[in-house]
């Protein structure tokens, strides 16, 4: 057999005889995704989405069509499983309800919402008024749901308000109204759009088949937290170089006959055997565990290879990079929270500042999130081939960096 | 008989700090030869670069013909390395851990379990092959390592301070073993820094200190250099300073040299039992007390400390 290969599946061997990595490697992560699905409602069996009946409390100081529609909508049945809408007049009263946790979200419509888009006959279109939303930081993925929600009805809105201005300036300049019929016509289209938000905003996701996919939320936390403690494994997997070196089995090696590439080659490719067999481990134990499906199996292997090959790359470089065990363990550690928070393992990266989520693509958490997340919502390959590449381009920019390195360094050699 | 192993004008530099300075001996099929000195003299960095772990700043070596510095992976089949600190996978049993080396230097299949059973049986493990080596006590430990480097069956094994740090059993049982393992033709390199170890074991010795060769040959040749001589040792108490009693003491016909170290006065001298009243008397008359004596014939302590003037173990 190779030694490469001898070496890696030596080091595959240690790393699950090691107790502490191996409740960082899987019983960590399978911990916080059972405790994140439990508290975004995931396990109280009432509903096949993970998130429901999500508390939403709505104040409707406006009183026009489009606060009324805001309203309805969100008391819409599509909508019946996922939001329970509540209404209210007090915003005082609401956000203490927040705070108590007795709610996800107060949205507070103003008064002159509906006028500010929509002018009243004969008169301009009022100033700007902002809807505001009272968030409880401690359901991010109930408000990241509300306020997706929120942003396609402000959305359609606003196709309305432009599809509105286009169609009375064509018709004005077509002659087919006069200027005094302008700002009934516009009026008439804006309530038109108005009343057409609630058809258009449901949640209902299919496969190209045309088959309905129920998003489970813990098809988005699972792999999350995988990738986050795929990240620990790599860089347990780079400490182990410097951990061989000073325990004298790395020097042992160089005098046997056995080259420099061999070694670094079993290392690296140690280090990939422990993460696949890590994220299949955890693959394997939530949909057993879960029921959660990850999709298609084939290309989610494919996601497994891609996503650990990225995270390999990271932990070739930090190895390269870094001189005592004891720094490493510091850095991976740190570094495996970053990339985590970073790639979206905690929240949903749509409510991440768009600096941080342009930053967020040089982690694996982000592509490998992108690809699982495509996967479990019933995505085929062509889905995941721009995750499959990021992985795969990371990997290899960042191994030849580490290479380089290594080779300056001479492993163990003086 | 042909040399196994050559030195030549080794060098071994750090940065302006010379570890090695241009030391040059050879082995003989057959021998087992010890590179005595003290702690940091240089043992440790001329096995690394005999094993080619560390490539020779200037100077080469030849391993069964192959230089370290132009063929080291033809050195590296040729020679086994028991290093002097454990090297080994400690979530891995004994045999996993034979087994792994094993195949490191190319064994596989029923030649590699007939190794591994042999090593075993010769290190004395057998009934403890499958547990984790972390569970064994430290001369145990010692015994894996040292198996680990006999595995592939070396023609020339380096042997670096096998044992420090362990129990006087285990240090026994190494002892034996190394004998066992040159009478039945192994050629070994023995770094040591415990006189008493080199002089059991060794055909030939080398003196080294500060990283140069100071003195090479049988001990019979060694200890020929500081003439016919008995070392003297008076033992003082822990508070006194012994070093006026070593001043005096030099002025006295028949003391070649007087040294102190620690709570000891050394003295070199033709004949110990004619200097021993005089220096007892000297002590008295000074207020020194001393509290024992030891008389030992001319060894490789006395010749070390001859040459340098500090005990081995200084």
């Amino acid at each position: 057999m190779r030694k490469f290969l001898l070496i890696a599946l030596k080091d595959l061997k240690l790393s699950f005889r090691d107790t502490a990595a191996l409740l960082m490697m899987l019983a960590a992560p399978f911990a916080l995704t059972l405790g994140m699905g439990a508290v975004t409602g995931r396990f109280s069996g009432s509903s096949s989405t993970g998130l429901s009946d999500i508390p939403v409390i709505l104040i409707n100081q406006d009183g026009g069509e489009l606060g009324n529609a805001l309203v309805e909508m969100f008391s819409s049945a599509d909508l019946a499983d996922l939001i329970e809408p509540s209404t209210g007049t007090d915003p005082v009263d609401a956000r203490a309800k927040v705070d108590a946790d007795e709610a996800a979200t107060v949205i507070l419509i103003p008064a002159g919402f509906t006028n500010s888009i929509i002018p009243v006959q004969g008169s301009l279109p009022g100033d700007p008024v902002q809807i505001e939303i009272y968030s409880n930081p401690t359901r991010p993925n109930s408000v990241g749901v509300v306020k997706t929600i929120l942003e396609q009805f402000l959305s359609q809105v606003e196709v309305g308000r432009i599809g509105g201005q286009v169609a009375v300036t064509e018709l004005l300049t077509s002659g087919l109204i006069t200027p005094d019929q302008a700002a009934a016509v516009g009026q008439s289209v804006g309530q038109s759009q108005a009343n057409d938000t609630t058809s258009s905003i449901a949640i209902r996701q299919v496969t190209a088949s045309g088959e309905e996919v129920k998003f489970d939320v813990l098809a988005y936390i699972a792999p999350g937290m995988a990738l986050m403690f795929l990240m620990f494994t790599v860089t347990y997997g780079g400490r182990s170089l410097l951990v061989e070196q000073a325990a004298g089995t790395l020097p042992r090696l160089l005098v046997s006959p056995t080259t420099g590439s061999q070694i670094l080659a079993g290392k690296i490719f140690g280090i990939f055997l422990t993460g696949v067999a890590q994220l299949l481990i955890l693959i394997g134990g939530t949909t057993l565990m879960f029921q959660l499906n990850w999709g298609n199996p084939l290309p989610v292997i494919l996601m497994v290879l891609a996503s650990v090959l990225g995270a390999t790359g990271w932990g070739v470089l930090l190895t390269a990079l870094l001189k005592t065990p004891g720094q490493a363990g510091a850095i991976g550690s740190a570094v495996m929270l970053i990339f985590g928070i970073l790639g979206g393992s905690f929240t949903n990266m749509q409510l991440l500042p768009a600096p941080i989520q342009f930053i967020s693509r040089i982690t694996p958490n982000y592509w490998g999130l992108q690809g699982f997340t495509t996967l479990a919502a019933g995505g085929k390959f062509n889905g995941i081939v721009t995750p499959l590449l990021w992985l795969l381009g990371m990997f290899l920019v960042l191994f030849i960096i580490g290479a380089a390195l290594f080779s300056q360094r001479g492993l163990g050699k003086k | 008989m042909a040399s196994i192993l050559e030195v030549k004008d080794l060098v071994k530099k750090y940065g302006n700090f010379t570890a090695v300075k241009g030391i040059t001996f050879d082995i003989k099929e057959g021998e087992i030869f010890s590179l005595l000195g003290p702690n940091g003299a240089g043992k440790t960095t001329t096995i690394s670069c005999l094993s080619t772990l560390y490539t020779p700043t200037s100077g080469d070596a030849t391993v069964c013909g192959h230089s370290v510095t132009h063929e080291p992976m033809a050195v590296r089949n040729a020679i086994g390395v028991v290093p002097q600190d454990l090297a080994l996978y400690e979530d891995l049993t004994a045999r996993e851990n034979l087994a792994f080396w094993g195949q490191m230097y190319g064994l596989s299949g029923k030649v590699l379990n007939t190794h591994i059973d042999e090593v075993l049986e010769q290190i004395g493990l057998t009934d403890k092959a499958k547990q984790r080596v972390k569970t064994y006590s430290g001369g145990m430990k010692r015994r894996v390592n040292i198996g680990v480097g006999l595995l592939h069956k070396p023609r020339l094994l380096f042997m670096d301070e096998p044992t420090v740090g362990i129990d006087p059993q285990s240090r026994r049982a190494i002892l034996d073993s190394v004998k066992e393992l040159n009478r039945n033709g192994m050629t070994v390199l023995y770094t040591t820094h415990y006189m008493e170890e080199a002089q059991e074991l060794s055909h030939r010795v080398g003196i080294i200190d500060h990283g140069e060769l100071i003195a090479l040959g049988t001990q019979a040749e060694l200890t020929k250099q500081v003439g016919e001589t008995d070392t003297l040792i008076l033992h003082v108490g822990e508070a006194e300073d012994p070093q006026p009693l070593a001043d005096a003491l030099k002025n006295i016909p028949g003391v070649t040299r007087a040294d102190v170290t620690d709570h000891e006065v050394t003295i070199i001298t033709p004949s110990a039992e004619e200097l021993l009243a005089p220096a007892v008397t000297h002590a008295n008359s000074m207020g020194i007390k001393i509290h024992s004596i030891d008389i030992r014939e001319p060894n490789l302590e006395a010749v070390f400390l001859h040459l340098t003037g500090r005990a081995l173990r200084d």
